[in-house]
Parts: structure tokens; sequence; C-alpha cells
């Protein structure tokens, strides 16, 4: 049937040519002569071209409805925005601001310290009851998770290596090693701890990490630490969870997706620098997701939602085969910059020239006449500020590789005031010793710290040998919140406020004692240790100068991260290294072994005493010879005895 | 008369032009399938594994080229090699020496990684018995139309295949849970690729309809690796995956090539091991089964003559959403 229709057209189609070789052989006939495969080509390209215009008209009728500016058409040219309908409609669009930054901050050990930092600011509310369905700047997969889940405020980061304080100052955004997820909910929610649970399975789809190993025995409540960084007078810790990942690995299967969710994807602007060879050949690498309310003005009458994903990295030198202290954007990161983001409202580049003033440390090129300064981490620091909006920037090579080249190494790094460790001490694997060390390293000046501690339950605390000390006397904390672990239910929960005097060390120590796990509770390597999370250290520090209070005003974004209270002191947060314990393992092999030796046992021993009590022994003639044995025979078929 | 000549050479190679069109109209509604899926899992852990993890990547690297999307594949991969403290290059996993071909890409979506590559996790994810609130890049959301290649790869034995150094998965066990994808009308056509020591033992079980089944070795004999790399350590790849990454490089997604070449892949002289393949399960003959059918998503459509009228509905639910806003 299907051949019958196709000859049926091609008949149909051989008169149509026809009839239109008879008009063209009254106009000319020679070249309809020569190409006569090509002519009918033409005929029936003819006939196609006579509909393409049609169809395209129709398709330009329907841009002109969609699209406005000519701005959306190069941007679609880009691929890096939804078509902008700007179709009326009863609900006013809200609106939403995009900018990234990108600060690099060169070390006194020679590596050199990137933090990238893009906010989106987004004008709505997720809480209303009809849902937001339209999405410009913020990403579609989060907003749907705030709406679904009820969230106040989400931070979530994953982190590969530890950050060393003393050799490379402060971070602008503090993370701990492995997967940090804390979670403020709204008063609305009624069973925080199933919408936990859901939650991280949702986030462990969106960041391809297994997330969902985060249950009720690594979650705490905290009780005084992580208050919210947003908006929001909150007194009830029931709707905060926080819990850690130690054992989690960052690679490029969680950049990925995390790179998605930008405006312009890895494609343009600062993201296009982010190459996972070079990310994760770093000592340090730290990628982070944080959502919160904040105002938009100083009386704080309307408020936005705010989107900040954070990626620091710190390269090193050696590791990067170099010789001599030179670093550039090409070498850290193997690209240069082209263009910023044509969705972003600013897009900045700061370079931290504070121990640089005259340029006889390190030489900057290009140079630029740009200068900023900032009060972060409490200290005023000055920036040389590259704006990529601007065409200018770009030079006419079209693109940025920012070269910086040491020319001598003196200076010292300030110290920063406040410093941690942690570790394990003891022997054996039935009892152990945590000591957290906290160093004050300020001249004069004593503040409180909050420490936080939640060790798992397999390592049993033993609180009464708790004991806090500085400068070899006791240092009574003024806040102790402790809840105690239930097995394979809940972890340890510790939080102790403690003050530190001026220039001391604070040690605090507590014995535990290893639990044994049921053997389907070990893991495939249990011979590798289980992990305990780091402990955090949140404290108000003194700063040298004044910190800015108004939060609304225009700041670069690193020093707008931790909201401000007062002017005289800084909000800090301190991450400890994670422990790593061995727990009394048994061998796994031992099931095998112990049914290959009973089975052997039981059948040598019962094999033996069976024939020895059952054997009986029975005299036997020896074969007789051929002829004896056909004797035999006839003597049988006679009936008459054999020899 | 010249163009009436011309015209009747024209008709003669229109039509036969026309039987050819209709050949390759009636191959392309002849696999019946609309969708692909893949499940890709690799059982190993620990960094002298490194080749498992290599075997996966290329896999994955090859369907993903030829068209299956990130949403349609389920990748396992037990432990972490790319960003393991021993690789030399980080962010990277090679499957060829002197680092020419990196697998591992700068565009990957692992779903389930590390301790969630278990024997539960894998039976789960075949059969879709998962908990509710497991996201969608780690679920198989297959219909009976689609067709899924499932391939594992790692420590394996006679009628088993070992995960993770701790716990196994048997042939019995696969052969269940393959039966209740089909009673469930989970696939529409099965290609299942076990790249392990006497990795035959594997399909010997399976009872259910359309499955085709290959593998790298019979039943007595070992999967050897590659070759090692002396930078990183540790020997690349598989044999049998190597060869076979060789093959799909020269698929592209409008090639016709067909199973039968597949399975010559890797004859004993390369392979060492003899590889296997099954297909008295299979109802069309593998001849005419193309490689694009599993490793690629050729999307099939369904013409319609008929007009659809949208009316009531629609406004109805304009008016529905217009009240509540």
């Amino acid at each position: 049937m299907a051949a019958h229709r196709c000859s049926c057209w091609s008949w149909l189609l051989i008169l149509f040519s026809l009839s239109v070789f008879v008009v063209a052989d009254i106009h000319e006939t020679t070249p309809v002569n020569d190409h006569h495969g090509g002519v009918d080509h033409n005929a029936q390209t003819a006939e196609q071209t006579a509909d393409q215009p049609a169809v395209e008209e129709r398709r330009w009728e329907a841009t002109e409805v969609k699209e406005a500016a000519t701005v959306d058409a190069a941007a679609d040219i880009q691929g890096t925005s939804a078509p902008e309908t700007v179709v009326p409609s009863s609900v006013p669009q809200p609106k939403d601001d995009f900018q990234e930054e990108l600060v690099i901050r060169p070390l006194h050990s020679g590596d050199i310290y990137a933090s990238f930092q893009f906010r989106t600011l987004w004008d709505t509310d997720f809480m209303r009851e009809n849902k937001v369905s339209h999405y410009r700047l913020f990403p579609k997969s989060l907003g749907q998770v705030i709406s679904k889940f009820s969230v106040r405020e989400l931070h979530i980061s994953f982190t590969q290596g530890y950050w060393r304080t003393m050799q490379w100052g402060q971070p602008f955004i503090p993370s701990p090693p492995g997967a940090e997820l804390w979670v403020w909910f709204q008063d609305s929610v009624t069973d925080v701890d199933a919408t936990w649970k859901e939650l991280t399975n949702v986030l462990s789809g969106i960041f391809c990490a297994s997330l969902n190993f985060i249950d009720s025995t690594n979650t705490v409540q905290p009780s005084a630490s992580f208050k919210p960084l947003g908006i929001g007078n909150v007194t009830d810790h029931s709707f905060l969870r926080y819990a850690t990942l130690p054992r989690e690995i960052v690679c490029t299967e969680n950049l990925t997706p995390w790179k998605k969710l930008l405006p312009c994807g890895s494609k343009a602007g600062l993201a296009v620098l982010l190459k996972s060879e070079k990310l994760f050949h770093s000592s340090f690498h730290s990628q982070a997701v944080h959502i919160r309310s904040v105002c938009q003005d100083w009386q704080c009458k309307t408020t936005s939602w705010e989107l900040r994903q954070t990626l620091n990295s710190v390269f090193d030198l050696h590791n990067s085969g170099q010789t001599k202290r030179e670093w550039s954007l090409f070498k850290m990161f193997s690209r240069t910059l082209t263009e910023a983001c044509p969705l972003a409202s600013s897009s900045k580049l700061y370079i931290d020239i504070t121990d640089n003033p005259q340029g006889e440390q390190f030489e900057l090129s290009p140079a630029t006449s740009l200068l900023s300064q900032a009060v972060v981490l409490g200290d005023r620091r000055t920036f040389s500020v590259y704006d990529l909006t601007q065409e200018t920037t770009f030079g006419s090579v079209r693109s940025l590789n920012l070269l910086i080249r040491w020319k001598s190494n003196e200076g010292e790094m300030l110290r920063p005031l406040l410093h941690a460790e942690r570790y394990v001490a003891g022997y054996g694997l039935q009892t152990g010793e945590i000591h957290t060390l906290m160093y004050n390293n300020h001249p004069y000046r004593s503040f409180p710290v909050l420490l936080l501690d939640s060790v798992p339950w397999y390592l049993r605390l033993y609180i009464h040998t708790l004991s806090v000390t500085s400068k070899g006397k006791d240092n009574k904390p003024s806040y102790i919140h402790y809840e105690p672990s239930k097995d394979r239910v809940k972890p340890h929960l510790l939080e102790m406020l403690i003050q530190l005097p001026p220039n001391s060390v604070t040690e605090v120590t507590v014995q535990f004692e290893r639990a044994l796990l049921k053997w389907t509770e070990y893991p495939p390597d249990p011979n590798h240790g289980f992990y305990v999370g780091s402990s955090v250290i949140s404290s108000l520090v003194p700063s040298t100068v004044a910190m800015h209070t108004n939060s609304t005003r225009e700041r670069p974004l690193f020093s707008s991260f931790f909201p401000c209270k007062e002017e005289s002191s800084y909000f800090v947060r301190i991450y400890t290294e994670p422990l790593l314990v061995n727990l009394p393992t048994p061998d796994f092999s031992m099931p095998y072994n112990v049914i290959c030796l009973t089975c052997t046992v039981v059948a040598v021993g019962y094999g033996s005493l069976y024939n020895l009590l059952t054997r009986s022994f029975q005299i036997e003639e020896p074969n007789p010879g051929l002829a004896k044995r056909i004797a035999n025979v006839i003597r049988r078929m006679r009936g008459v005895p054999p020899l | 008369m010249k163009i009436l000549t011309l015209l009747g050479l024209f008709s003669a190679c229109f039509l036969a032009n026309s039987i050819n069109i209709e050949n390759s109209a009636g191959q392309f509604f002849s696999s019946g399938h609309t969708n692909n899926w893949a499940v890709l899992v690799c059982t190993s852990r620990f960094w002298f594994n490194y080749r498992h993890v290599a075997n996966t990547l290329s896999v994955y690297r090859s369907v993903k080229r030829l068209g299956i999307p990130d949403s349609h594949i389920v990748l396992m991969l037990a432990d972490d090699m790319a960003c393991n403290h021993r690789n030399p290059k980080p962010a990277t996993v090679f499957s060829h020496k002197n680092m020419e071909l990196n697998v591992y890409g700068d565009d990957v979506e692992v779903d389930y990684r590390g301790y969630e590559v278990t024997v539960e996790n894998f039976l789960r994810v075949l059969t879709g018995r998962l908990p509710p609130s497991t996201p969608r890049s780690k679920r198989l959301l297959s219909d009976d139309r689609s067709n899924i290649l499932i391939y594992l790869t790692g420590h394996g034995g006679n009628g088993f295949l070992k995960f993770q150094d701790s716990e196994e998965i048997s042939n019995v066990e696969l052969a269940d849970a393959f039966e209740q994808m089909w009673q469930k009308r989970r696939y529409n056509e099965l290609l299942f690729i076990i790249d392990t020591c006497q990795g035959a033992s594997m399909y010997e079980r399976f009872y259910s309809p359309n499955i085709m089944a290959l593998a790298s070795s019979q039943v007595g004999e070992d999967s050897l690796s590659h070759q090692p790399d002396l930078a990183i350590g540790v020997h690349l790849m598989d044999r049998y995956t190597f060869y076979m990454l060789e093959f799909l490089e020269d698929i592209h997604p409008a090639s016709k090539t067909n199973m039968n070449d597949l399975f010559k892949v890797c004859p004993k002289s390369q392979c060492v091991s003899t590889p296997g393949h099954r297909t008295d399960l299979f109802l069309r003959d593998p001849g005419s089964v193309l490689i694009t059918d599993f490793f690629g998503s050729v999307r099939k459509v369904e013409l319609t003559m008929d007009a659809i009228n949208l009316t009531d509905p629609i406004k109805q639910m304009e008016e529905k959403e217009k009240r509540s806003s």
C-alpha cells in the first residue's frame, strides 16, 4: 500500500514537472537539456522555496510577539539566556539581578588564593500560595526546592582539602572538609525530620553527591551556633538541622551541576575559568551554595531572596610545576577572560595589593588605575579592580590574562587572631582522647568562642572527663549544652561558650571509648577508619578597623557575606580538622576460614572414628591362575565344589 | 522527443529511489522502541581497580556521544578514581596509555557513587522499587518501549559478580530481576554486556524474552587487562572493553552497523579469553539489530494522519487558573 502510494505520488510529480517543462520550453531549451538531473531538483526546490518563505514568515511573526529587544536576540545567539517574554500579564515581573566577582589574594607561602562569588538577587516570594513559575536568572531547581520544602535558609558546601589558617590566613567563606549542609526551615513546617530527609535526597540528585547518607545518626540541632545569616529573628532552634559528611568526595560530577545553576553557565563571564582539571589539582577546593533572605533597604521594608554560589581554591606553587614565583590567569585556570557575562549587572576582578602599596613586592600587569578599599575580616584591604563590563579592560587582544610577577620575598603575614587544631590521643583500639586546641593570638583582648562538637555514637564520650584549661588553669565555660548520643539513633552534641584569655592556648579534652559495631554495619573498607566531623568554632573577633554595619550599602560581595551587627568586631567561623579513628575491626574472611577448618576437622576426625569402630578385616584368597579359574568354572557347571 | 526520453529516465530513477525509501522506512519502524536507557555499573573499589572505572566511563562516553542524554543514563561508580589522592592527574581517567584519551571529561554526572553502589541499590534501580524520595536522576524510568543497555564490570567468578569486595550478586538474582522487569513491562529489548572473569556464567540463567547478552570470557577463563601506564601506575583498561571502545568510536548516530559486528569484537588473538554471546532469547535476528538501537538514542517518530481537536478541556483549565490567581 505504501509502495502504491509512493508510485502514485511519483506519477503526479512527473505530470507536474512535465507541465513545468512545457512552460520552461517556451522560454529556453538548451540549459534545460544540459542539466536533466538538476532541472527536476530545481523544480523540487522551487516548490520547496515557495513553501519556505511562507513558513519563515510565520516563524518571524511568532518571534516578534515573543521577543522585545535586540539584546535578547543577541543573547539567544550566545545561547546563554532564556527568551524574555514581555507579554503583558496581571502579575508584575519580579526584578532579579546577577553579579559576579573574582578575588585573587597572593599568599605569603607562594600559593595563590582565588575566590569566586556569583550572586543572584530576586525580589519574589516563594512562600505564597501561587507557585512561582517564571524563572529568569534564578535557577528553577533551587527555586522549587525552596518552595516545596519551606526553606528559610540553606547552606551547602563541598570541600576537598583542609584550610591551613596559619599559612593562608582567614578564608572569605569557611567550609569543612567533605560535605556540610545546614538548613533553617520556616515556622510552617510541621514535621521537620521528614522534610529534612526528603530535602537531603533531592539535593543529592541535584548535586550528584551521596547526601542521602545524611540521616538521624549524623544530624544535630545546634542550640546556639548557626544562627541565620539572613534576616529573621528566630529563637526556636527546632527548625534548624546541621549535618556533615567528612568522607564525601568532590569531583567534576559535583562541579558540573553547580556550574549549570549559573545564569551564564560556564560559557561566558568568570565561570569560563572553572575548568575541572586545574581546579582539582589544587591544595584546597571548596564550592558552596548559600540561599537566604536579605533586606533590600535600610529599614528592611522589602526583602528579596539571595543565592550565592561561591568557589574557593588555593593553588600550590610547587604542585603546578613552577620554578619562579609568578602567577597568571592562564597558569591557574588554563583559560583567560574574554568577556563578562551579558546577564550580569557587575562583573569584577579584585587583586589584593595591600602588601604591595608601591609595587615593591610584586608587579601586576596589565596595569589598572581602578583601586578599591574594603573592610573585610577585620582589616582594611586595598584592591586593584578590573571591570570586565568595560571593553577597555580586555585591551587590543580582546582577552585578559592577568600576570603577577614577584620581585622580592619579604613581608610577613598578618597572624590570624583565632586558630584551632584537633587531634586524637591515646593508644590501642579501646579508648582514646579528643584534644581540641584554640589559639587566641590577640595581645591584650579576650573574646568568647562558641565550640560545637558533633561526635558519632560509636565513640562513646565520657563527659565527666571533659576539661577545659587555658594557660594551665581551669577555664569554666559559661554555657554548656550537651545532648548524649543514642546507639544507632543519634550522635553526641556538645556546645560550649568559652572565654579565651588573650595570647593563650585553650585546650578542651574529653575521653572516649570505641564501640564494637555489628558486622553488617562496617563499610566495605573498614580498615580505612571512621571519620569524625570537624568541630565548628564561631566567634566575634575584635577587629582593628571599624566594620560597616549597614548591610544594604553597595559593597563587594566578598565583604558582605557575614552580617555585621557591631563595628568593633567581625564574625568568624573556623573548622578544625576531621578526625580519623580506627574502630576494632573483625577479620571478614573469618567465616570462610572457620567453615573450611571445621569441615576439615569434622571430616578427618569423624571419618577416622567411624572407620575404627565399624571396619572389620576379612581374609581374602589370592587370585588363582587362569587354568584353575577355567577348571573352577567347569566344576561349577558340573555342580562339584571348586578347588 | 528529447524531453520525453528525459522524462522516462527520470521516472525510472525516481521509482528506484522510492523503493529504497520504502526499505529504509520499513527498517525505521522495525525495532519498536521509542526511547533508550543505559545502566552502567562499576562494582570495584580501591585504586588498583582503576581499570573498571575506566571501562564504565568509556562506555558512558560512547553512549553519550551517540545521543543518550544524562537524564536517561544511570551511572554507578563504586569508587572515585578521578579525584583520588593517588591520581597524578586529578579530574582525569585515561583509557589509553600516554594519556591520550580522557574518558572522564568535563561534563559527567555520576548518579550512584561510593558506598551507594550496592547489590540492593542496583536491583532496586532495575526493578524500580525505590523509596519515594529518590530523585529522578537516580531512577530508571523506562517503559515498555524502552531499549535498555546494561553494562557491568568488576571482579566476578562462576555465577557471581563481586560488589565492592564485600558482597556478591548471583546470576540467579540477576535473571530474576530481569524477569521482574519483563513482567512489569519495563523494557522492550535489553542488551546485557559484562566484562569480568568468567562473565558468560552471568547470562546462563536468563529466561526472560528479548534479552541479548555479551560477555568478555567463558566459564573457566579470566578476562585480562590491557596495558598499564607507568606514570599512573595501574592498568588502564580491560581488553574486551578496550577493543569495544575502539569499535564504538567508529560508530556515529546514523551508522548501520549491526550486532553481528559487535559479536566479532575482540577475538581470542586480541583478548586472550573467548568472548561469548547469547541471542536465543532475542526475537529479532541479531543481523537486523543496529548498534544504535542500544548505544544511541535515535528517536522514532510515529506519524498520525488524524487531526486532534483541542477544545473544551483547555478552556476549563484557563478559567480555573484565572479564578485562582
